[in-house]
């Protein structure tokens, strides 16, 4: 059973490990530095299907299809599924799994959906609870623009603090048996609002409840920035990194060369005209399940923190002149 | 946060945040709004020379230059435009015809009474809203003004 550390980290004591891990993005996510490490990219932004809500569901259903036969396990093997996205009443996810006829949890963390994904499936396995666990994420750009933004041809112009998100899902097979990085400890994250109000600025309204998690994991444990290769965060974006290092710095604390950002990642920023980085579930989902995995199988990697960051806003609320809480949670992933 | 207040962290953030390049987004705006505009004066100097009255060429310009924002929306184009020139694309009546096309496209897969009835307005209605009200402010003004003289 997993054993409470400090204030909120609970360290494992049974293996927990990533199996495997599948990502499919849409075409500009093909376009930037890491596809080659994606398993597909659908250059139809429908994918096929006639509605991008469709598309999001299909391209998550493509990528746990992947995910199964990349790991060689049957959907029989699988004890649960722990998956959402952004879409009203996560209905990107819904109907992923609609005939996958696996037991089904939705969950919103937002951004930050892959990591909640992880701390609850890491401590189901650790619990003894389950074997095998899937954990995905997915976002569309189409689809959150409709939802969160303005119609697709509206001549808006992007703030320039502003995030593009992606399109694309990511999945992860989480086992208590096999080969692959384990994950030893997790650090769920508490909701933290600065009182943000600017819905284009979600990298800063990210960055304190990310800065949070991560004091909360190294006082937890006892470790500092040196005892990880890499401190990745979620999608706070360039400006959200920025403010990310500020906090940490007020507190004593140096990320140095550790630190990186899915959302920086997986675009080229000065190329791809996407402003401060990508967002949306997607994004860390996939960036964690393709890139990240990928750089453990080669040996690149020995320990890292995976800290997806959510935005927990809604259109309604926003309009409602309320301010943006963020949350972060913290997953400990060693070779 | 200890180390910070919510007030301190906002200021923070105002200090830090990368600002609009406002000249660039000045220049710009200027070049697409002028370009629009000289477009429409083209189109209503060539009604007058068809011998049009005043009337209807402010009538038949507005008809051209709402078609031309339409059609320019509906071939994906118009948001580009707007990208570049911002106010100078959201101003002129193109880009009033845009915001209702726009929705008119993107909800047309929830269907022509909840999707398209229903959304198209979605950016423009308080457009029409207040700008409706306005005038009839001013009609009411107008009316009363009248009436002293």
């Amino acid at each position: 059973m997993a054993r409470k550390l400090g204030s909120q980290t609970y360290t494992l004591d049974n293996q927990v490990v990533i199996l495997a891990g599948a990502a499919i993005v849409g075409k500009k996510e093909g376009d930037g530095p890491l596809a080659r490490y994606f398993d597909n990219i659908v250059d139809d932004e429908y994918a096929g299907e006639k509605t991008f809500e469709a598309a999001e569901s299909r391209i998550l259903r493509d990528t746990y299809v992947k995910l199964l036969e990349k790991s060689g396990k049957a959907a029989t093997d699988i004890n649960f599924v722990l998956s959402g996205d952004l879409l009203d009443q996560c209905t990107a996810a819904s109907y992923a799994f609609r005939d996958a006829n696996i037991p089904y949890f939705g969950l919103f963390g937002a951004c930050s959906t892959m990591s909640e994904a992880l701390v609850l499936a890491a401590l189901l396995i650790d619990s003894g609870a389950a074997d095998n666990i899937v954990c995905a994420a997915s976002s569309h750009f189409c689809s959150a623009e409709r939802q969160f933004r303005f119609p697709l041809e509206y001549g808006s112009q992007r703030t320039p603090t502003s995030q593009w998100t992606v399109t694309g899902a990511g999945a992860v097979l989480l086992s208590n048996q096999g080969q692959g990085p384990r994950i030893t400890s997790v650090t769920p994250g508490k909701i933290i609002d600065e009182g943000i109000k600017d819905a284009n600025n979600m990298g800063a309204a990210m960055a304190p409840a990310a800065a949070d998690t991560i004091m909360a994991h190294l006082r937890d444990t006892g470790r500092t920035c040196d005892d990880y290769d890499l401190i990745l965060t979620g999608d706070l974006g360039s400006f959200g990194s920025t403010m990310l290092r500020e906090l940490l710095k007020r507190n004593n604390i140096d990320l140095k060369d550790k630190h990186n950002d899915c959302g920086t990642m997986i675009f080229d920023l000065n190329r791809q005209d996407v402003v401060c980085g990508g967002s949306g579930c997607g994004c860390s989902a996939s960036v964690l399940s393709a890139y990240i995995l990928e750089q453990f199988s080669q040996g690149l990697l020995n320990r890292i923190l995976f800290v997806a960051t959510g935005a927990l806003l809604s259109p309604t609320r926003m309009q409602q002149g309320e301010t943006i809480p963020g949350i972060a949670h913290a997953v400990c992933i060693e070779a | 946060m200890k180390t910070l207040s919510k007030h301190e962290y906002q200021k923070l953030v105002e200090k830090k945040a990368p600002g609009s390049n406002v000249v660039r987004n000045i220049f710009a705006a200027f070049i697409t709004g002028g370009i629009i505009c000289a477009i429409g004066q083209l189109v209503m100097m060539t009604v007058e020379k068809l011998g049009a009255d005043k009337e209807t060429q402010a009538a038949v310009t507005s008809i051209v230059m709402i078609f031309l924002g339409a059609f320019l929306t509906g071939i994906n184009l118009y948001d580009n435009i707007s990208k570049f020139g911002g106010a100078g694309a959201l101003v002129p009546i193109t880009g009033f015809s845009n915001s209702i096309v726009s929705p008119a496209m993107e909800y047309k897969k929830e269907g022509y009474i909840m999707g398209v009835g229903a959304k198209m307005f979605l950016i423009a209605g308080p457009v029409l809203v207040y700008g409706i009200f306005a005038s009839v402010i001013a009609g009411i003004v107008y009316f009363i003004w009248k009436q002293v003289i």
